[in-house]
């Protein structure tokens, strides 16, 4: 009896709204479970699956042009996988992930970065540096098949589609929702250039630029609370959030089309240092206030807009927990200036955990930073209008606010600023990449008039518009509900990661390797992309969101593909393993 | 040994700095020399070039880098008649 008490206590206590698990124990917990991943799991996998040899010359030796094959020191290698892989994913996933509670979240944030994360963006580094630093998507066309690398090179416009339509909705509700956010934003821009010019044209040194140019970003921050700036209630019949889109787009065109040197070098650069800065403000914060965590372990009170758990939490967090879009930076850049071979354990894999870390202080923010549970109930309410990084930055704003002594206006538009120059960044560099490809279609098709810059840059502009802009429910503010595009976004992350742990797994066995640990990752994350696709075509059909409905058939019909190609591309490669068994 | 420190932690930030876009900047600059030999050498391959008087006299320092050029562009053997580099 005295048991039956105690665990209705526990349910009542944990499950059902009061709580009372303190913060830390989540974020030790967490960062603990994680680094151990690193220090044993990787460990493992470096030894007796990749197999990693001090000796092997990388391409970054037996190619040195000094251009792009470079080898690099691993801490500095680290530094830049990490801020290029890290961004807002990480934050909305997380804080749109917690509606079904914190728990959940967690597990797979944790089980996600220490089992599929580590082991792709690892994997994916390790098999390019083994194959001349070749991309990912190559690869797939030597291992898979030609099929599957067309496959993968539609995956990824849809993806860069997607990852820009859904950052530009997110930056323009952060503006709405946070108007002292908007100066220090695009001051931010401005402190780029002129970081940009004094490093490249006038030559000065790193330290003063960095030191002063990080100052004067967080001192805007104080003139951003005394200067709001909200754009207008309508201009030619658009709403602010639609504006905002607008200029977005203008402005990642314009940034794109820009001298590297410019804009893009030195604003990934104070992206970087805001990073280290952000999360070590966060994690201090939450180690200095102890915050209670408020919201359920499991939400059984989810709002019937919300999707079913399963498996939408496996698309809803990609970063985080496994992300396809990594091992394009790992096949893409990292593998040219690896150094030896054993820094990809550290560079990739340990890529993965900072990325989960901060995944976690998402969760502590949205799960922990609210007053009450009532409150927290209250913000997570409806599903379709949800405003993940207004959610975070809510959180996050009372614990640092209260473990720092911060203002709350400030630590709030600190961290919306911080939210928002992740995203911004990753959208300058995903319309420049997009531009790249409907260039390259240009030379291969034959088709001119694509090779423009400015042409190429129009249409993949328009492109992204028409999606964030499609992604609005009829009767709806044209701009708004742009979020729906969220798991379909997650969705395509994920079927990119499991075309990169199908290749790993190809190659493995083509070793005579064991493959489990690529290919049940593969096929779990492939399932469940599947799965989600086909629950957001109703979902779409129902809402009247056309644009997505197509994009969504396009991907299922992409997974489809790849399953067929990986059943076969495994099984040619275990026949081709035995044949010599056979024949003695 | 006491300043080394401080340096090495410059040059890793130097390194975090420069690493991500080197290969962009080269490849920017180098399409930028590749305009450059176009107008030093376009009177040879008869384009008509108005600064032909300025550019002549760079021709021989830069015929070094010509083969690697006419290769870049596509050329598979060299365009100019009196000089055959490959």
């Amino acid at each position: 009896m005295r048991q039956q008490a105690f665990r209705g206590i526990l349910r009542l206590e944990i499950f059902e709204g009061e709580h009372t698990m303190n913060a830390v124990v989540l974020a030790i917990t967490g960062l603990v479970a994680i680094f151990a991943g690193y220090r044993f799991y990787s460990k493992f996998i470096a030894e007796q699956i990749y197999q990693l040899d001090p000796d092997f010359e990388t391409p970054s030796h037996s190619m040195r042009d000094d251009i792009d094959y470079v080898p690099t020191n691993k801490f500095v290698l680290w530094g830049h996988h990490f801020t290029a892989v890290a961004g807002a994913a990480p934050i909305i996933g997380p804080g749109i992930a917690v509606i079904w509670g914190w728990l959940p979240a967690f597990i797979w944030v944790i089980v996600g970065t220490i089992f599929f994360a580590g082991v792709h963006d690892f994997g994916a580094i390790w098999a390019s540096v083994r194959n001349k630093a070749q991309s990912v998507g190559y690869l797939t066309g030597e291992v898979v098949s030609h099929r599957a690398r067309t496959l993968f090179m539609i995956v990824v416009f849809f993806l860069l589609l997607m990852v820009n339509a859904v950052f530009a909705v997110s930056i323009a509700a952060a503006h709405v929702e946070t108007p002292s956010s908007v100066i220090p934003v695009w001051s931010a821009v401005f402190v780029a250039m002129v970081i940009g010019v004094l490093l490249y044209k006038v030559r000065v040194g790193i330290m003063w630029p960095t030191i002063i140019g990080t100052v004067i970003l967080y001192a805007v921050i104080g003139l951003g609370e005394v200067f709001p700036i909200e754009l207008p209630a309508m201009i030619f019949g658009l709403p602010p959030q639609a504006q905002w889109i607008l200029l977005l787009f203008f402005y990642a065109a314009v940034a794109s089309m820009l001298p590297v040197w410019l804009l893009l070098q030195p604003r990934d650069y104070i992206n970087g240092i805001q990073l280290f800065v952000g999360l070590g403000l966060l994690y201090g914060a939450v180690l200095i206030s102890s915050p209670t965590i408020v919201a359920p372990a499991i939400n059984s009170n989810v709002p019937a807009s919300a999707p079913p758990i399963f498996p939408l939490l496996f698309v809803t967090i990609a970063c985080g927990a496994i992300s396809g879009f990594h091992g394009l930076v790992s096949s893409g850049t990292t593998s040219k200036q690896l150094d030896k071979e054993p820094d990809a354990r550290q560079v990739g894999y340990l890529g993965s955990v900072g990325e989960g870390a901060l995944a976690l202080i998402a969760i502590i923010a949205v799960s922990a930073g609210f007053a009450s549970f009532g409150e927290w109930e209250a913000a997570y309410s409806d599903y379709d209008n949800f405003n993940a990084i207004a959610a975070f930055v809510q959180g996050g704003a009372t614990i640092a606010s209260n473990g720092l002594g911060l203002s709350f206006t400030f630590a709030a538009t600190l961290l919306t600023v911080m939210a928002i120059l992740f995203a911004g960044t990753t959208m300058d560099a995903g319309v420049r990449l997009q531009r790249y490809i409907i260039q390259e279609w240009g030379t291969i098709y034959d088709i001119p008039i694509l090779n423009n810059s400015y042409v190429a840059t129009g249409l993949a502009v328009s492109a992204c518009l028409l999606l964030a802009f499609g992604a609005t429910p009829p009767g709806a503010p044209l701009g708004t509900g742009g979020m729906a595009i969220w798991p379909l976004f997650g969705t395509t992350n994920q079927l990119l990661a499991g075309l990169t742990l199908l290749v790993i797994s190809t190659i493995l066995v083509k070793l005579g390797r064991p493959s489990r640990y690529t290919l049940t990752p593969m096929i779990f994350v492939t399932t469940m992309a599947l799965a989600s696709a086909l629950i957001g075509l109703r979902n779409y059909f129902n809402n009247g969101q056309y644009v997505l409905l197509a994009i969504d058939i396009a991907i299922i019909i992409c997974a489809i593909f790849v399953m067929l190609e990986a059943s076969s591309a495994l099984m040619r490669e275990r026949r081709a393993a035995q044949t010599p068994a056979i024949g003695k | 040994m006491s300043t080394s420190r401080p340096n090495t932690f410059r040059a890793l930030l130097k390194e975090f700095y420069e690493a991500p876009y080197r290969g962009a900047i080269a490849r920017a600059k180098r399409d930028e020399d590749d305009l450059f030999m176009l107008f030093v050498y376009a009177e040879l391959l008869g384009i008509p070039n108005p600064a032909t008087y300025y550019t002549l006299e760079l021709q021989p320092i830069l015929l070094e880098r010509f083969h690697e050029w006419h290769t870049r562009m596509g050329l598979e053997h060299s365009p100019l008649d009196h000089f055959r580099c490959c």
